[in-house]
């Protein structure tokens, strides 16, 4: 939605009215990210990551449509033809590196864009539904970055396919043909492999369909801010341009020193030696772990070691899928009225128990499968759960929030009576 | 340097009416742009042919069993290349014209290397479209200028392989190559 107060595309060049007939391509970038679109005036920098998320996957997609010019999908080239790209390509070596490093950064991104939204419990109405699409993406985005780290068909990416796959294998009655089936064979090979670079390429693009999506719902009620107080005036906010174009534009900056140092200094510090052995369906990697961004829930489906009920094998899929799904049901757990962490003192010191949870779960998953590192998995996706199912809805019956200010303007300004917004901050740029 | 203060928008305006916020926009602005083009190098680079196509850019042909009237087709950077040992009848022919008459004026001087005018190398790809000319071997169509003919669209190329009819525009290319030994030819 747009605010009553929102400027108005007015083209005044014949070229640009034109077009504002025809297809109002213009009118719509000017709405979403232009004068046109009023946004609270105290985001943080917490809400940078949502464009930084949309630059990693513009740069995800350019750079794996020019990889897939080089790279060749047969279990026979594979890998001779990632080395072809790293040693003969022009710039291939800058190339693969930017992608795979890609990765790891816009899952970087997405992780403080979901804190963010634990934090500020961004998921509460009227948002639901940005919050849905969202955990959707993130599902998407598991399924391309493993797939993709199948591509090179190295050692992790064989053994990657074959251990991810046996998860399906743990379903009873249709596990075993379900992986069979998702494989297109007893183990990972070339029908895996052709299969997994075509989902690979498409996902993407079904990520950048569900993204605008999510900013459409997004453009519904607008974003929410720290203080988690709904826009009331239009002294609580400015548009869109100039002010959060420089603020995100700086974000990107900032972003990008980061990943270009990993970029050009340590572009192999994030992934795993073992994938420049080609594949060898016979022999394992002693120590085989995901890619880093998998690991918490890895070290979930690793936390179960004894059949209760159920096989060993079933709970560890079933609680690594449910730790995911359970993003889900947020919206309707968290019961408080009262949206932003900053107001909610209890909320806020279990808020930070669970990053630290997640930290040790992330921990915990690049650790190898020995104790003491099984226990302490056990104990944290017990925690884990314990969080999101119970603290979380028990949390809003016990806690007294802290006073909320009567707007964002008064939470920036100290009153409403105070904002020169109207004929000030609007001309300046 | 004297400055006003703008209090609602706590700029500083310089007295040429310079605001500091404009030169740090274009600031901003130009080096996010040069970046931004700098990054788009190795986008358009990539598509170039990669250090493996380059290296095989040269072609070694022992010509030692060449007889005159004799052809061979060898490969360079992927395209066929024709190698001719020209008879004493074909160099006669090729001679005997005027390169003032022809569509693109070349002798065969032009095109043969001092010392081994017999020996005529050629790429075999029609400079019309690309199509491969017959000629080359045995029994093939020669064209009526009996060299080589293209069967895509009729051209006809002389025995010096100079274009004399039909659509093509240009001889077939002679590429750059040295003689290495009397009977060792490297091409590229
Ligand atoms: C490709 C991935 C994604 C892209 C490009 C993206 C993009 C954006 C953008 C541009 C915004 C507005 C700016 C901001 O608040 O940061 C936004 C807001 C939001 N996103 Fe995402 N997002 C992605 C993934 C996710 C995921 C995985 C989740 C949660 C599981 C999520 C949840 C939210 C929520 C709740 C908001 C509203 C925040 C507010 O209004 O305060 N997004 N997203
Ligand atoms: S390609 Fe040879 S005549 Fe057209």
């Amino acid at each position: 939605m747009s605010f009553p107060w929102a400027k108005q595309y007015e083209p005044t060049n014949p070229v640009m009215k034109f077009m504002d007939e025809k297809l109002p391509l213009p009118r719509l970038v000017y709405n979403a990210v232009g004068a046109g679109y009023p946004v609270p005036r105290n985001l943080s920098y917490m809400w940078n990551f949502g464009v930084l998320a949309g630059f990693c996957l513009v740069l995800q997609i350019v750079t794996g449509v020019v990889l897939a010019m080089h790279y060749a999908a047969n279990s026979g080239v594979a890998f001779d033809s990632i080395e072809h790209i790293m040693r003969d390509v022009n710039w291939g070596w800058a190339i693969r590196y930017a992608h795979a490093n890609g990765a790891s950064a816009f899952f970087a991104v997405i992780y403080l864009h979901i804190f963010r939204g634990f934090y500020y419990s961004s998921y509460k109405a009227p948002r639901e539904m940005i919050w849905l699409l969202g955990v959707v993406i993130y599902l998407l985005m598991m399924a391309t970055g493993f797939m993709g780290y199948v591509l090179p068909w190295g050692q992790m990416s064989f053994w990657g396919a074959k251990v991810i796959t046996g998860l399906f294998g743990a379903i009873p009655v249709v596990g075993e043909p379900l992986q069979v089936w998702l494989l297109g064979g007893y183990a990972p090979d070339n029908a895996a492999l052709n299969r997994f670079f075509s989902l690979h390429f498409m996902l993407p693009f079904v990520i950048a369909g569900v993204v605008i999506l999510h900013i459409w719902a997004l453009h519904i009620p607008g974003s929410s801010n720290p203080t988690g107080v709904e826009v009331k005036s239009e002294s609580d906010t400015v548009p869109f341009h100039p002010y959060y174009t420089a603020k995100d534009g700086f974000g990107l900056g900032v972003f990008l020193l980061i990943y270009c140092a990993f970029l050009f200094f340590m572009p192999n510090a994030l992934g795993h030696p073992d994938n420049y052995i080609p594949a060898n369906p016979l022999s394992t990697p002693a120590h085989i772990v995901p890619e880093w961004y998998y690991w918490p829930f890895y070290a979930i489906l690793r936390a179960f070691t004894f059949d209760f009920i159920l096989p060993a094998k079933l709970w560890g899929v079933l609680a690594m899928f449910a730790a995911i799904l359970v993003w889900f049901f947020l919206p309707w757990l968290d019961k408080s009225p009262v949206r932003s962490g900053n107001y909610r003192p209890l909320f806020r010191k279990f808020f930070w128990v669970l990053v630290a949870d997640m930290a040790l779960l992330f921990y915990l998953g690049g650790a190898p499968a020995e104790e003491p590192y099984v226990m302490i998995s056990q104990i944290a996706t017990a925690y884990y759960f314990l969080h999101f199912l119970v603290i979380l809805p028990l949390l809003s019956s016990f806690e007294r929030p802290d006073p909320l200010p009567f707007s964002i303007t008064e939470a920036v300004l100290g009153s409403d009576d105070k904002a020169a917004l109207k004929d000030g901050a609007g001309s300046a740029a | 340097m004297a400055t006003t203060t703008d209090t609602a928008n706590s700029e500083v305006v310089a007295e040429d009416g310079v605001r500091r916020r404009d030169f740090i926009e274009i600031a901003a602005v130009s080096v996010a742009a040069t970046g931004g083009l700098i990054t788009i190098l190795p986008l358009v680079s990539q598509m170039a042919p990669s250090k493996d196509v380059l290296a095989e850019s040269t072609t070694e042909l022992d010509i030692s069993a060449l007889e005159p009237g004799q052809s061979i087709k060898a490969v360079f950077r992927k395209q066929p290349v024709f190698v001719r040992n020209l008879t004493p009848a074909e160099i006669d022919a090729a001679n005997a014209v005027d390169p003032g008459d022809l569509r693109d004026s070349q002798s065969l001087a032009d095109r043969t290397i001092e010392g081994h005018e017999n020996i005529l190398v050629v790429m075999g790809v029609c400079t019309h479209l690309g199509c491969v000319p017959l000629g080359a071997a045995e029994g093939e169509n020669k064209g009526e200028f009996g060299g080589y003919f293209c069967p895509c669209h009729g051209s006809h190329y002389d025995t010096a392989a100079r274009i004399r009819k039909g659509p093509a525009p240009s001889n077939l290319e002679v590429p750059d190559y040295s003689f290495t030994s009397d009977t060792t030819i490297v091409i590229g």
